[in-house]
């Protein structure tokens, strides 16, 4: 269907384009995808398809490719071998998605700014951009920090800068890796309220992390990741009950961190 | 922030607009020994207030001077060199040459005057004693008009001056003397730059007269047949004036500590 | 050690004595230098930024040009802005030579590699930082660059102020290309260098002093303007 598009796009630029920003940016699949640097196999090959709605948490122990798989499908990691294919053309799919990385990255503006950013790159009017970003400053709690310096905030409220920035645009789909790494359980909870809202609004939620118990309360589906391959790809209830790979229980059971 | 710089930016570019229209003067390479005797800042004003010319000076040595004039980027060249020239004339760059005036070198030494030039009878005699007393000397060795006279001068004493003693700098005239001052050694000038120069320590004038040390000043405006865009009516309006009676009176009355600096022999065609 | 008292008292005197000369001097080296750093920056910060954020073929060597670039004599500068500007050069028709715009542009070429490369090294560090929020968000290049230059700008503010610096204090291209015409093209070093060779030492340690009163007053005015300060430091 969606080479299908592509030809139809060729020929026909603006009426596709029309069509390609109607359409839904999912599901996204993967078929025999992998991530390769200098000989060495980080991820793959992986085949998987993110559907359109849900939360995906894609676990493992550490160095089993959660990151690289991320940002495979964000295509911020080029892709060695195989295919990753949204349902519209990759330049409009882009524009759809939004990422938060683990360590947060605070531009040198005041808050407002950072989260006003994405609106101004995509040609929103200043005065218009600073509004939306304050509302989102707002719902995110920190509507008494918009004139700080987004480097000097505290990690939690980093964090959360960084969901509003990405959030702003209204993307079809968020990645996240490990959000929470480094947080202590208030921020988390959080930060958990802020991505149901979100999945609530119709964002699609893919996101890696080894905490287990917000992996329970998050997930409607899972994915295992070990040694870069996918082990297990199931509905959250089955992976917890009864994970279908030895590797994948051990991990449940706490045995499997490195 | 960004606003306050960006006035800041634009007033500078306004000054930069602003600066380039002016009134096209008349540029004259001179040499180093004239501006440093300090009689172009007794001519200039009265050059304007007599002819309305706004002289600019590009102070530079002899060569580089006639180098400008070549180029064409001066209008005329005052300098005291006379084989470079009429070498500049036979290449046709300049229209003639006119005579002004002349001063003349002196000879600068230590106060104790260690190789006992001051009772020689002629510029020849002072400096086969300072070669044969091996005190240090300073030359210019910069090829300028004065390097020039220098070796001309050895040359007529018979002698190539080579050694420890003999130290060429390569500069100009003020930092040769300056170079001579610290190292409380011999040295030419002119005397127009010893009189004015402010740094002398331990230095003395020891020895001057001789006519072989006399240093003559020509005005050569340059050929607009080479260069259309040069001024040559401003400059031979500029030789008119360097030449009259009023330019006698201030070329000869200009005095330094009471000194009489430079003597006008300007002819009338 | 009295000279260097007396060019003090020389350097307090002319500054409060109002000489209508010196200000025309220092007025002189405040718009050869400030328009030199203006078009310098115009051309060294996006260069700067455009070398840190592209990767092309000869990436490398360009940057170590560019290094090396920054030890340039200014007088083989002077030089070449002479041969260009002279009326038998390619230029000489712009009648340029000996004009404060001749010391400009040779302030320029001085200055560019300069800030081009402080500039460079600062918008590196910071593209490394941004790089996969910017690539995320899909800013097209001109955004990418647009961006790090204003993240960027107390590192490239420091950038200006050393070509400033450089610029203010070099004598030996500007004497060659501006003459120093008394009321028109001289400016503080060269009217140092004169005053030097008419052996008044004290006069020009006096207009030495007015210099490095003047490059303070100036990095002060520019840090107050834009707060850097002030601010916090982030």
């Amino acid at each position: 269907m969606s080479t299908l598009t592509g030809i139809l796009g060729a020929t026909d630029a603006p009426a596709g384009l029309r069509e390609d920003s109607a359409r839904p940016l999912l599901p996204l699949r993967l078929e025999g995808a992998v991530a390769q640097v200098r000989g060495r196999v980080l991820v793959g090959p992986v085949d998987l398809t993110i559907t359109r709605t849900g939360v995906t948490i894609v676990m493992g122990p550490n160095g089993s490719g959660k990151t690289t798989l991320l940002r495979l499908m964000h295509g911020l990691q080029r892709l060695s071998a195989g295919t990753i294919r949204w349902n519209v053309p990759d330049d409009v799919a882009r524009e759809r998605q939004a990422y938060v990385f683990q360590a947060p990255i605070m531009m040198r503006r005041s808050v407002l700014d950072n989260i006003a950013y994405p609106l101004i790159l995509h040609g929103v009017a200043r005065r218009e951009a600073r509004a939306r970003a304050a509302d989102w400053a707002e719902r995110v709690g920190l509507g008494a920090a918009l004139q700080r310096g987004a480097p000097v905030l505290s990690g939690g409220e980093k964090q959360k800068l960084a969901l509003a920035r990405a959030l702003i645009r209204r993307p079809e789909i968020l990645f996240l890796d490990e959000p929470c790494a480094n947080l202590d359980g208030r921020a988390m909870r959080e930060i958990e309220a802020i991505l149901l809202d979100a999945r609530a609004a119709g964002t699609r939620i893919v996101m890696a992390t080894h905490d287990m118990g917000q992996a329970r309360r998050l997930a409607s589906e899972v994915v295992f990741l070990y040694g870069g391959k996918v082990h297990e790809s199931a509905e959250a209830g089955a992976f917890f009950e009864a994970p279908g790979t030895p590797e994948a229980e051990a991990f449940i059971n706490g045995e499997i961190v490195e | 922030m960004t606003r306050r710089l960006v006035l800041l930016l634009a007033v500078v570019f306004a000054g930069i607009v602003a600066a380039s229209a002016r009134a096209e003067p008349i540029r004259v390479a001179v040499t180093t020994s004239f501006q440093n005797s300090g009689l172009a800042d007794v001519l200039l004003p009265e050059i304007k207030a007599d002819t309305g010319l706004d002289v600019q000076l590009i102070v530079v040595g002899t060569g580089q001077a006639l180098r400008l004039g070549a180029a064409g980027d001066v209008d005329a060249v005052l300098v005291h060199a006379r084989a470079a020239e009429e070498a500049f004339l036979a290449q046709g760059h300049g229209l003639h040459r006119r005579e002004i005036m002349y001063n003349d070198f002196v000879l600068i030494g230590p106060a104790g005057d260690p190789a006992g030039i001051a009772g020689a009878e002629t510029a020849a005699q002072a400096l086969q004693r300072i070669a044969a007393a091996q005190v240090p000397f300073v030359s210019r060795g910069d090829d300028s008009g004065t390097h020039k006279k220098e070796l001309a001068l050895w040359n007529a004493a018979g002698l190539a001056p080579t050694g420890g003693w003999y130290r060429p700098v390569g500069a100009g005239m003020g930092a040769t003397l300056n170079t001579a001052s610290a190292m409380e050694a011999y040295v030419m000038a002119d005397r127009a730059s010893w009189l004015n120069f402010g740094n002398k320590g331990g230095l003395a004038l020891l020895f001057s007269g001789d006519p072989a040390l006399f240093n003559q000043y020509a005005f050569i405006p340059v050929n607009p047949d080479k260069h259309p865009h040069v001024r040559a009516d401003l400059a031979l309006k500029l030789e008119h004036w360097l030449a009259s009676d009023r330019a006698r009176e201030l070329i000869d009355g200009y005095r330094v500590n009471g000194e009489k600096l430079f003597t006008f022999n300007a002819k009338q065609p | 050690m009295d000279s260097i008292f007396q060019g003090l008292g020389q350097a307090v005197r002319l500054i409060f004595t109002l000489d209508p000369d010196l200000y025309e001097i220092i007025a002189m080296s405040l718009r050869v230098t400030l328009s030199a750093v203006a078009i310098a920056s115009l051309i060294g910060l996006p260069l700067g930024a455009w070398l840190a954020v592209n990767r092309f073929r000869h990436r490398r060597a360009t940057i170590a040009v560019l290094n090396a670039l920054m030890g340039l004599p200014p007088v083989v500068v002077g030089l070449f802005v002479y041969l260009l500007l002279s009326r038998s050069g390619p230029f000489g028709v712009l009648g340029l030579l000996f004009t404060p715009t001749a010391m400009i542009i040779a302030q320029v070429i001085i200055i560019t590699p300069l800030i081009a490369s402080i500039a460079h090294q600062a918008i590196r560090d910071l593209w490394a930082e941004y790089h996969d929020l910017l690539i995320s968000m899909n800013a097209t290049r001109g955004q990418r660059i647009r961006s790090l230059l204003w993240d960027g700008r107390r590192a490239l503010l420091t950038a200006m102020l050393a070509g400033f610096g450089r610029a203010i204090g070099e004598v030996g291209a500007i004497m060659i290309v501006g003459g120093s015409i008394e009321h028109s093209t001289r400016v503080l070093t060269t009217a140092i260098a004169l005053e030097t060779s008419k052996g008044n030492l004290e006069f020009a340690l006096g207009l030495g002093v007015v210099l490095i009163a003047l490059a303070v007053a100036v990095n002060l005015l520019i840090h107050t303007l834009s707060g850097t300060e002030r601010a916090p430091a982030w």
